[in-house]
């Protein structure tokens, strides 16, 4: 492990203008994240908080109503906003790759997954057919697939939901990235079978030194899987650090609420800590701080004032008027 | 606790169709509204607006051309036919044939293929082979071919043709309507309806009905086009509306052995009037379709 | 005495297929399963996806009949109700269902959704069923004036409360709960827990609650009857199961269910392949391709559940082990 982050965020902020300009959304406001090599980064939020705009962001992969308009992306100390197109491609996939919640999504129905899975390597690598294929076989081997050889003659619907998404991961593992970026890949999948691709998950991190953006709305598989984690709410960080100063000692109100309203097991039926009210709207969010409204213990200031990044200690930084103090 | 709109993100998914939405909710229909007004207003008070019996003509008057044009004169603004009977006149009188065909013709066949399609799919079973069979054997039929046939046997006359042109065409509503209560009766709250109590009519009624209902409208617009298209080409064919009612089809037919002489007046007028009408319940149903669904109003 | 009590209650789907759309098979969807739901108490339901939840919940509904078996209501057949009966039925049995978009009808109002049970049901003026509508939206955290509106002005969270009000609305003894806060967000499921927590304390609710996590079942249940292929593997009170599961998929099901905290560490277990197709469930015992204990006899002996150590268990290992 090096010192100096491989991925850098710094006060990145991507906007969606939608409704001929009238409305915008702060999908991601003001975001300041670092990632160090071999690193696993969990990414918890809510739906809509802008999880997946952040992913996209990263990748420069944004839908056309989205602009980044503010903030610093580096990658192993080059400046990602200033690529062009070009350049970007050969970046994506390459060295930084990402893994989409519905796996369906991203295998092209028409093509075998022999074909699929060696295309990044084609593209990337201008490897001949014969031995991208070999890599092909050795991916889906990886990614602990049986009876590879034949799998790589089929297509994606003869497979099931588990095995799918193993495709999609040996794809993403193609061409060795040094960054993988996983949107919710488990959230299709069943119990069993998604111990079975987080354990898959973390041996390949560990094999090849990757840094692991893993992006879900599951505290438990923070818990398990991450060494630090960022929470977003409404488009922000509002709090993050090492994984279990977050689950020991969380400052933010939202950040305690969220790890107390887990179920445990073995609890039997009581009430859980809720968080009353639902997630605003990011379009017209409230004045001051965006969790003031469903704040058990907002001050007046709240109201007013947004809570700028407080370092509460070193790699732990909360946005909260209580922490500021 | 506040009431919201839905969760943003479910808005998210569907940027281009929220924008066509915007667009087309944006303006009250006023153009085709307008159309469609005067149309059913001339249909109404036909008698007092045309200038002339729209059946009789005078054969001194043959082949005038519009009032601007060499040799038109204002009495016939629209110029005259083969027998010398004013088309303007014409014109306002085949607009109520039109409107009382067209718009009978399709809530026949609306209600028909509506009410056959909820059965079919809520009850599936034998009920649902015996309306399907039936449908596809009929849709199997070239539409024209079999509206004439059925016109050969039970003789033109404007309520034949309404009961021809239905009889024809519910089939096209009970097959889209079938498919959709097919995906609605799956649907949780037609379970939950099952579940508190609600009987199987109730159910078809408050449940499936309303959620059918746009896919009928939008399936009336187009099938209002489709109808009075047909009853044009039944009456072009001698088999529609018998002459010497005005009727737009009609219309078309007899002037259509006058466009080589250069009387173009006799098709372009009526041709005109198909189509403006034709367009606006289009443009009608589309704005109606929107404004019916609670989802899309909000927008 | 026991409100629901089902009894080697099974469903198997026709499987069709070939050029006559011949019967080739059957989906076994729910194969022989036994339990019972006592006034007031909450039988948890989980597995993974497939393992007949939804069927079972279904059977329970009366939306789908068995292919055999029994369910008894307060000690009577549900096959043996006549018209008035099943009237009676349906007004004591009401249900929750996962998806909240797909729940509520989206051409009513709320109000209508709310008071639908309730007119269907009984002859109330109108007045008076505006006031039940009221009462019911307070009893679930709305505010009054939702009864206006339709169900697409409100969020996920907002139309499981919907939902929830209307299955209150005709004062039920039981209510079943299909993965009532899997579409929920996060910070809104444990709201959605709570509230149905102090329903059954308040009212006297028995439930009938199907998830796949585990947790939220071990949370709301005071029994848990885990499901694999159509068939109940363990069976038994929920703090006998949650605390030292014995069923080996019951295990698995245990380690893979996420720690609440990074420091709380599980035996990893990791199960191989995949949940088979039901249509042709393996022989011997349904979990034997995956299971880690597999003894020779487990493909060819279906093992009965049983008793064994304060729950019910269909494992060989535990044979011979009684009560
Ligand atoms: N194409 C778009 N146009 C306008 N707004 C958008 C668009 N895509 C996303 N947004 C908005 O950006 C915000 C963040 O969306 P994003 O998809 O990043 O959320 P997320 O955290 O990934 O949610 P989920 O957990 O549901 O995947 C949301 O408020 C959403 O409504
Ligand atoms: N109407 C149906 N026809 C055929 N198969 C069905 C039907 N409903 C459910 N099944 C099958 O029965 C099995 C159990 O389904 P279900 O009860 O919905 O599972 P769960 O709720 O546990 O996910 C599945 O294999 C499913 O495909
Ligand atoms: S800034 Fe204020 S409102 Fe926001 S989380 Fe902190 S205490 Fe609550
Ligand atoms: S019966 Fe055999 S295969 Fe089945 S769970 Fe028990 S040990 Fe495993
Ligand atoms: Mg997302
Ligand atoms: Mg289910």
């Amino acid at each position: 492990m090096t010192d100096a982050p491989l991925l850098e965020l710094d006060k990145l902020s991507t906007h969606f203008v939608t409704a001929r300009g009238t409305r915008v959304v702060k999908a991601v406001d003001e975001v300041s994240l670092s990632l160090r090599a071999g690193e696993t980064l969990g990414v918890v939020g809510e739906s809509g908080s802008g999880k997946t705009t952040l992913a996209l962001s990263i990748m420069r992969l944004l839908p056309t109503a989205a602009r980044i308009v503010g903030g610093g992306l580096r990658f192993a100390g080059e400046d990602l906003l200033a690529k062009s197109p070009s350049e970007m491609r050969h970046i994506r996939g390459k060295r930084i790759a990402m893994i989409l919640q519905d796996p369906m999504a991203s295998l092209n129905p028409l093509f075998t997954v022999g074909d699929q899975v060696a295309e990044p390597v084609r593209v990337h690598e201008h490897t001949g057919r014969r031995s991208a294929r070999d890599r092909a076989r050795s991916l889906l081997k990886a990614v602990k697939i049986p009876a590879p050889e034949q799998r790589l003659r089929e297509y994606p619907h003869q497979m099931s939901g588990g095995m799918r998404q193993r495709i999609v991961g040996a794809i993403a593992m193609a061409c060795e990235p040094r960054v993988l970026i996983a949107d919710e890949p488990t959230t299709s999948l069943d119990v069993t079978i998604q111990a079975q691709y987080l354990k898959l998950l973390r041996d390949l991190q560990r094999e090849h030194g990757l840094a692991l953006i893993f992006i879900t709305h599951n505290l438990g598989i923070v818990a398990r899987m991450c060494d630090s984690v960022a929470v977003m709410y409404a488009g922000r960080v509002i709090e993050a650090g090492p994984v279990r100063t977050i689950f020991n000692a969380p400052v933010h109100p939202y950040t305690q609420a969220l790890i107390e309203s887990i179920p445990r097991l073995g609890g039997g039926p009581s009430r859980l800590t809720a968080i009353d009210g639902q997630p605003p709207d990011l379009a017209s969010l409230p004045a001051g701080c965006s969790f003031q409204p469903r704040c058990p213990r907002a001050l007046d200031r709240c109201r007013e004032e947004a809570p700028g990044i407080t370092t509460v200690a070193p790699g732990h930084t909360a946005r909260c008027w209580l922490a500021a103090k | 606790m506040s009431v919201s709109t839905a969760a943003p993100s479910r808005a998210v998914g569907l940027p281009l169709a929220s924008r066509l939405a915007a667009f087309r909710t944006e303006g009250f229909p006023t153009f085709p509204i307008l159309i469609l007004l005067v149309l059913v207003f001339t249909a109404v008070f036909a008698e007092f607006i045309a200038p002339h019996n729209p059946e009789v003509g005078s054969l001194s008057q043959r082949f005038k051309p519009p009032a601007w044009i060499a040799g038109g004169s204002s009495t016939y603004l629209l110029g005259t036919d083969h027998i010398g009977r004013d088309v303007l006149s014409r014109l306002i009188f085949g607009a109520r044939v039109s409107m009382i065909v067209g718009f009978t013709a399709v809530i026949f066949a609306g209600v028909l293929g509506t009410a056959l399609g909820i059965l079919s799919g809520y009850f599936g079973g034998w009920v649902d082979q015996v309306i399907m069979r039936i449908t596809d054997t009929w849709l199997a039929l070239p539409a024209l071919t079999f509206a004439i046939f059925l016109a050969a046997i039970v003789g033109p006359s404007e309520w034949n043709i309404v009961i021809i042109l239905g009889a024809v065409y519910w089939t096209r509503y009970a097959r889209v309507i079938r498919g959709e209560v097919l995906s609605i009766k799956e649907r949780d709250f037609v379970r939950l309806a099952i579940v508190a109590g609600c009987s199987k009519m109730t159910i078809m009624r408050r449940h499936v009905l309303p959620n059918v209902l746009n896919s009928a409208i939008v399936l009336a617009t187009l099938m209002l086009g489709v109808v009075i298209v047909t009853e044009a080409a039944l009456s072009f064919l001698g088999v529609g509306v018998p002459p010497p009612k005005p009727a737009w089809g009609l219309m078309l037919a007899d002037g259509k052995k006058g466009l080589m002489a250069g009387y173009w007046w006799l098709t372009v007028f009526p041709g005109v009037c198909i189509v403006l009408m034709v367009l606006s319940a289009n443009l009608l149903g589309d704005w109606l379709r929107v404004k019916l669904d609670p989802q899309l109003r909000q927008l | 005495m026991t409100l629901l009590e089902a009894h080697n209650l099974t469903k198997h789907f026709p499987v069709r297929g070939g050029l006559f759309r011949k019967v080739e098979g059957a989906v076994r969807a729910v194969d022989s399963v036994s339990f019972t739901i006592e006034p007031g108490r909450t039988l948890g339901v989980v597995g993974e996806s497939g393992c007949g939840k939804s069927t079972t919940a279904k059977l329970v509904l009366k939306l789908e009949e068995p292919t055999a078996g029994e369910i008894r209501f307060d000690g009577q057949s549900l096959q043996s109700l006549d018209a008035e009966g099943l009237r009676k039925y349906r007004k004591s049995v009401q249900a929750v269902f996962q998806d909240p978009y797909a729940s509520l009808s989206p051409r009513m109002r709320v109000g209508s959704i709310i008071a639908e049970p309730l007119v269907t049901n009984e002859s109330l003026p109108r007045g008076e069923a505006k006031k039940r509508v009221a009462h019911l939206l307070e009893r679930v955290g709305l505010p009054e004036r939702a009864a206006d509106l339709f169900p697409h002005e409100f969020s996920g969270g907002q139309r499981q409360r919907i939902a929830i009000a209307r299955a209150l609305a005709l004062s039920p003894r039981l209510v079943v709960l299909d993965e009532p806060v899997s579409a929920l967000d996060v910070s809104i499921r444990a709201q959605i827990l709570n509230l149905l927590v102090d329903l059954q304390r308040d009212l006297g609710l028995a439930y009938l609650f199907i998830a796949h996590d585990l947790a939220a079942v071990a949370h709301m249940s005071h029994a848990i009857a885990v499901m694999y292929l159509g068939k109940i593997v363990e069976y038994g009170p929920a703090k006998t199961v949650a605390a030292d599961p014995k069923h080996p998929y019951t295990q698995a099901l245990f380690a893979a269910a996420l720690p609440a905290h990074p420091d709380e560490t599980r035996e990893e277990i990791i199960l191989a392949g995949e949940v088979p197709s039901p249509i042709n469930p393996p022989a011997g015992c349904r979990f034997h391709p995956r299971c880690p204990h597999v003894m020779p006899r487990c493909s060819v002996e279906v093992p009965p559940l049983d008793m064994a150590l304060g729950r019910e268990v269909a494992c060989h290992l535990y044979d011979g082990k009684g009560q």
